[in-house]
């Protein structure tokens, strides 16, 4: 689905942070991607989410060259991709079930059209109760799960997440890790951006290796 | 999407409970209704607003007086005959009248009769006055088209020819003075008025771009879960338009209230001294249509300039996140 060929960015005219990275996400794979803090895990998922560019190499995502993908283009394959941010980024001024359900509504869709699916996801994910409670007062926990829920919310085929388990407890992590693998066994490609080892040795899953900008996979 | 549902966390015992039922609560904007920026954006439009609208309220003023000044003065013109030894007054007040009236562009004279005489005079001699006892120069008021002026020369030659003692004022030096100071005052409050929307332009497009910088975490949120950039826009668009309006709609308000005032004022003083005095400055001292049909505009055009600020702005932050380059981790 996605797929890096020696793939290298920098920031301005300084060093390069990802050197010949070479990867391919296939379709309902599920894997880690891990190493120290500030080797460029949020650097390479954003250029799998296309919000950055490389400065060479070539990077495809679902068939296309995304030197190639216009501006207009992006927000249709962004729909296919479901990133959880490291920090959440929620809307303050909606409630759970309106953070939740803002990609629909940003698609033009009617309220009415979505309401089940939103609420049956918000009990999938264990916020049942939490539906109109706004952001600020949602544990760590809560909104990560709500940041979880909002980008399944239109069925990604791949689905990005960056330290999804950074601010929960070992007992929730656990949790949320049971929610990616069963999302992925229903056919959703997952991508887990960690350096959570425990986190890793729960599942036998392939894991993807940052060091010095450099990129190791393990099968 | 049933599917996924099938299988909820098994050890959440909350998630599976019955949700409350919903809350009766309208569904959030995308854009939130007001924060501090959006409340002091409403303010500032509406102080700008009001001052620009008092500015033009002025402008239209002067400009009206102006022209008022000028048309009453150049409507009409004077033939005063000086008395002198062996002149009949009264014949000649007639021939003159006669000549001028005979003069193509001339719509009327009149005779200005002792009693009126007496009248004008009375300020400084007094009443009881028997006007033939003095020397007293006599009027003959000339009414003028003032589409298409006589010739002023050759009705001043005729006169000195037939009427000895017998000289024209067009006021002309007063006419020219008035419509130049007239002039000059109305092309200071244009271009005060100009000054005055400028700075009301930058002052709306400074102030929606700060009430916007609180803004990038929703444009962002709202981008990276494929909302359109024309979406995005719409939202911003929409919401600073009614903003905009908002604020201009209270200065207008305000500004008209004054308008509404003063010309109240004005009609309750009618007659007394100030008013006399402002009347007799400004003329009817009322903002005309002109003046209302502005201050509409003027609450239209700034209501349209925080929307399409906020619209540029959306559309430069949007192409520059997607070229941005911040630090990664």
């Amino acid at each position: 689905m996605i797929r890096f060929e020696n793939v290298g960015l920098r920031y301005g005219m300084g060093p390069e942070i990802l050197r010949d990275i070479s990867l391919q996400i296939p379709e309902r794979s599920f894997q880690f991607l891990s190493g120290p803090s500030g080797a460029g895990k949020t650097t390479l998922l954003r250029l799998l989410f296309m919000s950055l560019k490389p400065t060479r190499g070539l990077i495809t995502v679902f068939g296309k060259d995304r030197s190639r993908i216009t501006r207009a283009e992006l927000p249709y394959l962004r729909r296919r991709i479901g990133v959880v941010f490291q920090d959440f980024r929620l809307l303050d001024h909606m409630t759970t079930y309106e953070n939740v359900a803002l990609p629909l509504r940003v698609r033009g869709r009617e309220e009415s059209s979505y309401r089940t699916d939103v609420t049956e996801l918000l009990k999938w994910v264990g916020l049942g109760e939490r539906m109109h409670v706004l952001p600020p007062v949602l544990s760590g926990g809560e909104k990560q799960r709500t940041a979880i829920a909002r980008a399944l919310i239109e069925q990604p085929e791949i689905l990005l997440a960056d330290e999804p388990t950074g601010n929960v407890d070992p007992q929730l992590a656990r949790r949320l890790l049971r929610l990616f693998i069963e999302l992925n066994r229903l056919g959703t490609a997952v991508v887990i951006a960690t350096h959570d080892l425990g986190l890793m040795e729960q599942v036998d899953a392939r894991r993807l290796i940052l060091a010095d900008g450099r990129l190791d996979i393990y099968d | 999407m049933t599917e996924l549902f099938t299988e909820p966390l098994e050890d959440e015992a909350a998630g599976n409970a019955e949700p409350q039922p919903r809350m009766q609560r309208r569904t959030a904007p995308i854009v939130p209704e007001q924060n501090i920026a959006g409340r002091a954006l409403v303010s500032v439009i509406a102080i700008m607003t009001f001052l620009s609208c008092l500015a033009f309220g002025a402008v239209t003023l002067v400009r009206d007086t102006a022209s008022v000044w000028e048309n009453q003065i150049s409507r009409e013109a004077t033939i005063q005959i000086k008395p002198a030894d062996g002149l009949d007054m009264d014949k000649a007040l007639g021939e003159a009248a006669q000549l001028a009236s005979r003069m193509p562009g001339v719509t009327g004279t009149r005779i200005i009769d002792r009693e009126a005489t007496a009248r004008l005079l009375e300020p400084w001699l007094g009443t009881g006055l028997n006007i033939d006892e003095l020397p007293v120069p006599r009027l003959v008021i000339v009414t003028i088209d003032q589409a298409n002026p006589p010739n002023f020369d050759a009705l001043r030659t005729a006169l000195a020819s037939k009427i000895p003692g017998a000289a024209l004022d067009d006021h002309r030096t007063w006419v020219d003075r008035l419509v130049a100071m007239a002039r000059t005052t109305v092309t200071i409050g244009v271009a005060v008025l100009a000054l005055m929307l400028v700075a009301t332009v930058l002052t709306v497009v400074f102030a929606t771009r700060g009430a916007m910088a609180g803004n990038g975490h929703i444009i962002e949120v709202l981008h990276f879960v494929g909302a359109e950039a024309r979406f995005i826009a719409r939202q911003f668009r929409r919401h600073f338009l009614v903003t905009g309006m908002k604020g201009a709609a209270a200065g207008g308000a305000a500004a008209v209230m004054v308008f509404v005032v003063f010309s109240w004022w004005a009609s309750r003083n009618l007659a007394t001294p100030q008013a006399d005095q402002a009347a007799a400055l400004f003329g009817n001292f009322a903002i005309g249509s002109a003046g209302y049909l502005g201050v509409i505009l003027m609450v239209g055009l700034i209501g349209v300039l925080t929307a399409a600020t906020s619209h540029v702005t959306v559309v430069a932050y949007l192409s520059d996140l997607d070229v941005r380059q911040t630090d990664g981790g």
